[in-house]
């Protein structure tokens, strides 16, 4: 026996659990050669949401979820608590760096027609997840219970509200009643901190099994398949633009700290110049110059019920597409998606220059 | 009884009838423990109706106190409420919730008129939405002097 306390351990670990099936899975796992740096954005989505879950926990650590409390405790953390200031910033700038590279990875995957057969389900996977950090933001948005986050989950709330039939019912269901008060606070939190992240864990632990089962998609251009070790070669390369990532995010707290506003006043009016989060302002824009009636349907309904069917063509792209398995992708559908990626920037820049 | 024969093998009809009565008792009983535990969870989640009853009156001070062309909100019940002096010194109130989404609105003194930060919704001072996405007026509360003071109240 040998005196390395290594290969002790690994020797009585081996003995126990076979752990030549692993390293032998370590040894032959590879991944397709293509020098683009679109291969590391869902790698780059994924640390970004195990620093949310660090820094989630971290900030649990003083955070309280009450009307009264919760804007003080984050004043209190930003302020007092070591590190505070930089935890809380980097929770909030890695939510947004989290939403933007699961957008581009969405995005390249659509351009690369990676959705294809076999793929169809981890294409709505990923698109699942999307919701989820959208919902992240939304409810984690409302936490520091300030004037702006205040209306936004009042507007955000109120359009479930004029949903047909069913609207009110889960209106006063999301908000924990009839009005956005600490109630609304409450069931927020619990969402953000219990239920989204049990959700989120699940479809990131399904999506990675089918990635790992299926192997990285290739190009439809039938180049001859050079391969390029997983370990160690492919994980270093995901390492170095993790940390090239969390430098960036620690410059960005350094410098532009995450702003906590004024604190919530259920009865003041809504701030001038309030405008979401950059990924919800070209929903906000088409709300704010939707008229009223359109056609004779209400406005609101018609907003709601356009993004939806969107949201249903774009998760359908995989069937609507047949044609991409066969290495004929639809023009059509690429430049639906071009057009749609186009028409969203130029609404979320216009809401940036709208002034009143 | 096809299917008890298959499974049964040489056991004769009466056998598997009970096999099919007890099936179906253990999956009805199965049904109705699933639905007994999920039922009070679902209703769990939706709150109940507010019992708080509606304001019937709030003051807000003297008149001389509230200037021309101004405005003010005011907690009325549970939602805010708009009170606007006009320039020509009359008073009007809306309850403060924008009929679009539900942001409060505010009295823009420099426009005359009450306006929505969140969408560019635009009132008149009866209320009326003039401009933006808002699809209905405000409603109206009363405003009523009395000894001088502002007593704001929901319309009989």
């Amino acid at each position: 026996m040998s005196l390395n306390p290594l290969k002790y351990v690994m020797g009585w670990l081996d003995e126990r659990y076979r752990l030549e099936d692993l390293r032998e899975f370590a040894r032959s796992k590879s991944v397709p050669m293509h020098h683009t740096i679109w291969y590391y954005l869902g790698g780059i989505t994924l640390f970004l949401f195990l620093i949310q879950v660090v820094t989630g926990i971290l900030l649990l650590m003083y955070y309280r979820p009450t009307e009264a409390a919760a804007y003080e405790s984050v004043q209190y953390i930003i302020s007092e608590v070591p590190f505070g200031w930089l935890v809380r910033s980097i929770h909030s700038w890695s939510a947004s760096f989290l939403i933007a590279t699961a957008i581009i990875h969405m995005f390249s995957v659509f351009f690369k027609k990676t959705y294809r057969k076999p793929r169809e389900f981890t294409w709505i996977t990923g698109l699942v997840m999307l919701g989820l950090f959208m919902f992240f933001g939304f409810t984690g948005y409302l936490l520091p219970w300030n004037q702006l986050s205040f209306f936004a989950t009042k507007v955000g709330t109120e359009l479930v509200g004029i949903l047909p039939v069913v609207g009110d019912t889960f209106m006063r269901m999301i908000r924990g009643g009839e009005h956005v008060t600490g109630g609304t606070l409450t069931r927020m939190f619990g969402f953000h901190v219990a239920i989204l992240p049990a959700l989120t864990t699940i479809l990131v632990t399904i999506h990675l099994l089918m990635v790992q089962r299926q192997g990285m998609s290739e190009p439809l251009t039938g180049r001859p398949r050079r391969a390029m070790p997983f370990f160690p070669n492919f994980v270093l390369r995901d390492i170095m633009v993790w940390v090239i990532v969390l430098g960036l995010l620690g410059t960005l707290s350094l410098y532009f700290p995450w702003e906590l506003g004024l604190k919530a006043d259920p009865f003041g009016p809504a701030p001038q110049g309030i405008e979401p989060e950059w990924y919800f302002l070209f929903m906000f824009q088409v709300l704010r110059v939707m008229p009223a009636e359109f056609l004779s349907i209400d406005g609101r309904v018609l907003v709601f019920m356009g993004f939806g069917l969107l949201g249903v063509a774009w998760t359908l792209v995989p069937w609507l597409d047949r044609g991409a398995a066969r290495g004929r992708p639809s023009r059509v559908i690429n430049w639906a998606g071009l057009v749609l990626l186009v028409v969203v920037i130029i609404l979320t820049i216009w809401a940036k220059f709208y002034h009143h | 009884m096809s299917n008890g024969d298959r499974i049964t093998g040489d056991v004769p009809g009466p056998r598997a009838d009970r096999r099919g009565f007890l099936g179906a008792v253990l999956g009805t009983g199965m049904f109705g423990l699933v639905v007994s535990v999920l039922y009070p969870m679902w209703r769990f989640v939706f709150p109940p109706r507010d019992v708080r009853a509606a304001e019937e009156a709030v003051g807000i001070g003297p008149a001389d106190d509230f200037p021309f062309n101004s405005g003010k909100l005011i907690q009325f019940g549970n939602e805010p409420a708009l009170v606007v002096r006009t320039a020509e010194g009359e008073f009007r109130a809306f309850l403060g919730t924008c009929t679009h989404l539900a942001c409060t609105v505010e009295y823009r003194p420099d426009l005359g008129l009450i306006w929505c930060a969140c969408h560019d919704g635009q009132f008149d001072l009866t209320g009326k939405n003039i401009q933006g996405p808002p699809p209905r007026p405000l409603p109206p509360l009363e405003v009523q002097l009395r000894d001088g003071e502002i007593l704001v109240s929901r319309p009989k």
